[in-house]
């Protein structure tokens, strides 16, 4: 499997990353070497085999319904670039 | 089921329509942290780092949110899934912290079910539920403050929804506004979702397509988002419909595409091409392992289940002898079935339901009241219909007395003793009064005589009057018979 330079663009749309033109050609090499070596996994027969979804075997431990956070929006804002009202402030996005 | 069907001098269209259903579900922290799901406080206060998408924070799934969900999915009569998985659905938007969803993808936590939804001709017709998963909920974007800033609130950010996906078995408006209803009401029997649409806790996404009456084949089909109220949803239906219709006729094409409903105008918009379609890239939540549930689990949650709206609605039609329409209404809302069985309870039922649709419920709209604020109690009510079927009182005294307790909130059987309102049974009583009407009147009696029976109406009336409405009809009735002879 090999990607071309439109998928690049669109993964990097996606990702919301500025991949510049002249970066284009580096960045599917880069792309395509990482899935070759992927392929390389392909070797190994899963037939019969169940897909992992995680190597850790514990099943999921639940939490009670209590209310232990919160009240904190000093420190929940206090990396935002802008802020008005308690509120995060963005450029409008309107779809 | 509900015949609708679009007619144009071309030909016959039928519509086709599912939905998907966004509900908040009702705990008291969020189904990731342990911020809580309190509406309407000050903005920003209920996040924590978790919800805030903070690097690091890890997600713990809330037992509350999980238990809401299989009781919902027992509700919906539909298949509990022992395993299921938890996926990152990923995009970028300003009121989702994380960059992604913690939702369900390929293995939801309920399968297929069904409900059956009531149409006004009577009639039910059976839903199909294709699923239902668990995911957190967004932040809520604020546009209108700035002309060039949105505002966000996180405080929503991470509430756990139940989202319910239907086949597409909707065939009218009519249906989507029956299963909306319905669904809104085992809901709120369940206590799973408080079911307000105009609030938010509840959502709708419409999809509707259509084509020619008899074939069996399915067409593009265009996705309505955030349908916030029944009539909208059954009002977007229509027009969408009659919008492909038209596309169609006149030889065109639809496009798969997002739209937007506009309540003002009764027209959907475009809101977002295929071209421009997320693309999610789901894959598997990497810090939730997968949620196993137990048999005994889900049996546990079953034997808790308290009585559903159509398994009441059947007792009530078979037990106590309400007509089915009667006993839809009552039914749909919890309250309202709690208080008629309350006033039902050593009386004749029927009686009881009547008084309550008729001039209960006219009473509560007058007063812009809801049930839980009724000036008349349930145990009042009851007594009230008890002392018209021990004919204590006549049904238009009952009247009378009903104005009084909507009023003061007073005992019926307190308001009849202390006003004198008593029927009077008492044969002599009555007799008295019909030879005073006779004496009064020769004029009308020669009439009767001479074969003018109409006015045996009359006579009635005049000896209710006279006994201030006390006498018992019935009684009036046949003792003037007697005498007229």
């Amino acid at each position: 499997m090999s990607i071309d330079n439109d998928t690049v663009r669109r993964i990097a749309f996606l990702a919301r990353l500025k991949v510049e033109q002249d970066k284009l050609e580096e960045t599917k090499e880069e792309f395509n070497k990482i899935l070759a070596w992927v392929e390389e996994l392909g070797e190994v027969n899963t037939d019969n085999v169940e897909p992992l979804v995680s190597v850790n075997s514990e099943s999921l431990t639940l939490r009670q319904d209590e209310v232990t956070a919160g009240h904190i929006s000093e420190e929940i804002l206090a990396n935002a670039p802008a802020k008005e009202y308690g509120y995060f402030v963005v450029p409008k996005v309107v779809e | 089921m509900a015949e609708y069907i679009i007619e144009t001098e071309k030909g016959k269209w039928e519509v086709i329509c599912g939905l998907e259903i966004h509900c908040q579900i009702i705990s008291n922290s969020k189904i990731f942290s342990g911020a809580s799901t309190e509406f309407g406080d000050d903005v920003n206060e209920n996040v924590s780092f978790v919800d805030a998408g903070m690097p690091g924070m890890l997600p713990t799934l809330n037992m509350e949110c999980v238990h809401q969900a299989v009781k919902t999915g027992l509700g919906l009569n539909a298949v509990i899934n022992k395993y299921s998985e938890f996926s990152r659905k990923n995009y970028f938007y300003a009121d989702l912290p994380q960059g992604y969803q913690i939702t369900q993808f390929v293995h939801p936590i309920v399968g297929e079910g069904a409900i059956d939804i009531d149409l006004a001709d009577g009639s039910t017709k059976t839903i199909r539920i294709e699923r239902m998963h668990i995911e957190q909920d967004a932040g809520k974007s604020i546009h209108d403050i700035d002309p060039k800033k949105s505002f966000i609130d996180l405080n929503r950010a991470g509430v756990g929804l139940m989202e319910i996906v239907t086949k597409p078995d909707f065939r009218a408006p009519e249906e989507a506004g029956a299963f909306l209803r319905k669904l809104r009401s085992i809901l709120r029997y369940l206590g799973t979702c408080d079911g307000n649409m105009d609030e938010g806790s509840m959502r709708c996404d419409v999809n509707v397509s259509v084509r020619p009456l008899g074939s069996d084949e399915y067409r593009t089909r265009c996705e309505m988002k955030n349908v916030n109220s029944v009539k909208f949803v059954m009002q977007a239906i229509e027009s969408e419909a009659k919008r492909h219709v038209e596309v169609y006729e006149n030889g065109g094409e639809i496009c798969q595409e997002t739209r937007q409903f506009d309540p003002v105008t009764l027209k959907t918009k475009v809101m977002r091409k295929k071209e421009f379609a997320h693309d999610y890239r789901y894959f598997p939540e990497p810090d939730l392992p997968p949620l196993i549930l137990s048999d005994n689990y889900i049996a546990k949650i079953k034997s808790e289940l308290v009585e559903l709206p159509d398994a009441k609605k059947a007792r009530f039609v078979n037990e106590l002898g309400l007509t089915p329409y009667d006993a839809m209404v009552i039914c749909e809302n919890k309250e309202v079935a709690q208080f008629f069985e309350q006033a039902a309870q050593g009386c004749d039922a029927k009686k009881v339901a009547n008084w309550l649709m008729g001039d209960f419920f006219a009473m509560l709209n007058k007063k812009n009241l809801e049930i839980k604020d009724s000036p008349v109690s349930a145990e009042n009510l009851g007594k009230l219909v008890t002392l018209i079927c021990k004919d204590v009182i006549s049904g238009k005294i009952a009247k009378d007395v009903f104005e009084i307790m909507a009023e003061t909130g007073e005992n019926p059987e307190e308001i009849v003793e202390k006003k004198g309102l008593k029927q009077v049974t008492d044969t002599s009583a009555i007799e008295a009064i019909i030879d005073e009407v006779i004496a009064a009147n020769p004029d009308n009696v020669a009439s009767y005589k001479a074969g003018k029976v109409n006015l045996m109406g009359w006579f009635v009336g005049q000896v209710m009057k006279q006994s201030q409405g006390k006498a018992n009809p019935g009684m009036v009735n046949k003792l003037l018979k007697d005498k007229l002879g």
